[in-house]
């Protein structure tokens, strides 16, 4: 199973988004995608997941353009979860769960056991299954965000895409649910703020700037210092681990070392490590 | 909870809302300025259904065929149209405040009415429900363009019909102070809000389909429904062709309800509150939900039928006084509980 971009673009009201961007998620990695915002993550993993059309160039699901492929088609291989969907409704946590079942359900296909026991399954993986009788609005952000990959693991995709899947967690809750991720048998594409958790994870890393792909490899090969300042407008320093893992260590502008001093320095959010 | 009803459970359930059903037909056909006894009722309906050839008194024979049991069957149908509408609008739309009026539809209905009734278009061929219908989907194929324009959120869609609604409900004013006489304006204001008086049974033959074909087209999409939870992005992304179900859907009860609007006049409050009451009731399925509605709707609106025959007697109160004298204090019963558990 595998999804490529090939030359994608997209445009939103009269402003390019995304330009000529190619990459392949393959098969088992987990991909992360990294960018400051409005750099074209999000709107990347919506072309990827076949929700929205590109402009020109195509996105391949198995070698077969995702927009020949019908939408139900694509929903059985390849789950999407959103940055925060949010619901008024007074549905329960599992019901959340069940709505991963609605690509193999019909008028002509009703419900059936093996649904039951893969949504009880979905459940148990999140660890929600304690919670499954509570109402969506009594459960907090992290116990959220679990029941919309359980929703995507009902699925039972071999891909799972994800948009900023930690945003406004905790940081405990960020581990969790990237571990969480990570310990599925899943091709895995993630856009993620967090430079350090992207290399925790990540097998490889995708930099986005500006609607384009500017580098694209190992996490330890792509995060630079050089990189993250041109990318990110910070200064950071590298700490590069025996294990082959890497740790960014984020300085201000105006703190005492080295480098150039940018003029515009760096902004809150990134000083902080990341939006936690 | 659908899940599990077992199939006995769930034959159970839709033989109970058949006797609910039938039962409220029956009282709306035996109660009213003459009360007619239950079984004469029964036996009226074996006669013209079967032909039994009970023997029975031609007048109550007539009243309860040809003006209760009429006007019970349709008031059903609007009921049960309605509050189908309004579960799918607000769950489509997303906003709890939604109802089948919100496409404009009520308000074109009005302004072909009185279009028919007062300045005399289409040269007496045009009967005033005729008018209604034309002036029903006129209105819904504008808001829909406006829709379009404004970028086809669902937030667009509300708005369009906000606009297209004063648009025509000015039109309606407009065309009612300068051309009207009082009598007409009055038998208008009589019509605007919701009448059943001279309903019949060919009314019933254009009611019954409609809300039957609603029904099924509903419940075809109620999964497709479930999966607009959490936003149409969702939906698309659990395999749903989003377009193709707002056209199917809107399209269906844009019909439902101007084929209602038309045969009795904008009933409101029906679309707004039965939805609520019913997901009070049964939760947020659609597989169930809709079913639910449908007949809480249909028998909701038999009831307000009845009472707006013997509230004052010898005077016929338009059923949409008693619609929103009852909901308006039950919504606001129902905001107040949603509070209660937010």
């Amino acid at each position: 199973m595998t999804l490529s971009a090939r030359n994608v673009s997209w445009t939103a009201g009269g402003a390019e988004i995304l330009r000529d961007v190619s990459l392949d998620v393959r098969t088992g990695e987990f991909l992360g995608i990294i960018g400051p915002n409005g750099s074209g993550k999000t709107s990347l993993m919506a072309l990827l997941a076949g929700i929205r059309k590109p402009k020109s160039g195509e996105v391949l699901l198995d070698g077969v353009p995702i927009t020949a492929l019908g939408r139900r088609e694509v929903s059985r291989r390849l789950a999407l979860v959103e940055q925060q969907a949010e619901t008024g409704e007074r549905i329960t946590a599992r019901q959340a769960v069940e709505l991963g079942r609605t690509p193999y359900l019909g008028p002509l296909s009703p419900w059936s056991p093996e649904d039951d026991a893969i949504v009880e399954a979905a459940l148990r993986n999140v660890d929600m299954t304690h919670l499954s009788g509570r109402l969506w609005h009594t459960l907090s952000g992290g116990e959220r965000q679990r029941l919309h990959i359980g929703r995507a693991l009902a699925q039972q995709p071999k891909i799972l895409l994800l948009d900023e899947p930690t945003n406004h967690l905790d940081i405990g809750h960020q581990i969790g649910l990237l571990d969480l991720v990570r310990r599925q048998d899943l091709t895995v594409a993630a856009a993620l703020h967090d430079l350090n958790h992207a290399a925790m994870f990540c097998d490889r890393l995708a930099v986005m700037q500006g609607g384009r792909l500017v580098a694209l490899g190992a996490p330890r090969e792509v995060l630079t210092t050089e990189r993250i300042r041109d990318v990110f407008g910070v200064e950071a320093e590298i700490d590069h681990e025996s294990d082959g893992g890497c740790f960014i260590r984020y300085r201000a502008a105006g703190q005492s070392r080295p480098a150039s001093r940018r003029g515009n320095g760096a902004r809150l959010e990134t000083v902080a490590g990341g939006v936690s | 909870m659908s899940r599990a009803l077992s199939s006995i459970g769930r034959t159970g359930a839709v033989s109970l809302a058949l006797v609910v059903l039938v039962a409220a037909l029956w009282l709306g056909a035996a109660i009213g300025e003459t009360a007619i006894p239950f079984d004469v009722v029964a036996k009226t309906v074996a006669n013209r259904l079967w032909d039994a050839g009970y023997p029975l008194e031609p007048i109550d024979e007539g009243i309860v065929w040809s003006y209760r049991l009429s006007r019970a069957v349709v008031a059903a149908c609007c009921g049960a149209s309605l509050a189908l509408s309004g579960v799918v609008l607000q769950s489509l739309l997303r906003n709890p405040l939604a109802d089948p009026y919100i496409l404009g539809i009520s308000a074109g209905a009005s302004t072909g009415a009185v279009g028919v009734a007062i300045l005399g278009l289409g040269g007496g061929f045009l009967t005033l429900p005729m008018g209604a219908f034309f002036g029903a989907l006129v209105a819904f194929a504008l808001v829909s363009l406006l829709a379009l324009k404004a970028g086809r959120g669902t937030a667009a869609i509300i708005l369009a019909g906000v606009a297209g609604s004063q648009l025509f409900n000015a039109l309606t004013s407009f065309i009612v102070t300068k051309a009207a006489t009082a009598d007409q304006a009055r038998g208008i204001m009589f019509w605007l809000l919701g009448n059943l008086s001279g309903v019949r049974w060919p009314d019933a033959w254009l009611a019954i389909p409609a809300a039957l074909l609603g029904l099924v087209v509903c419940l075809w999409h109620a999964r497709s429904l479930d999966a607009f939870t959490f936003g149409a992005e969702q939906a698309a992304s659990l395999g749903i062709s989003v377009r193709r179900t707002y056209l199917a859907l809107v399209g269906i009860c844009a019909m439902m309800t101007a084929v209602m609007v038309s045969i009795v006049g904008s009933i409101g409050f029906v679309g707004l509150v039965i939805p609520h009451a019913a997901r009070m009731l049964v939760g947020v399925r659609h597989g169930v939900l809709l079913p639910a509605a449908a007949l809480i709707g249909a028998v909701f609106m038999i009831v307000a039928d009845i009472l707006s025959r013997i509230l004052i007697p010898g005077q016929v109160l338009p059923i949409g006084v008693i619609t929103a004298l009852v909901g308006a204090p039950a919504f606001a019963l129902i905001l107040g509980q949603r509070r209660g558990r937010a």
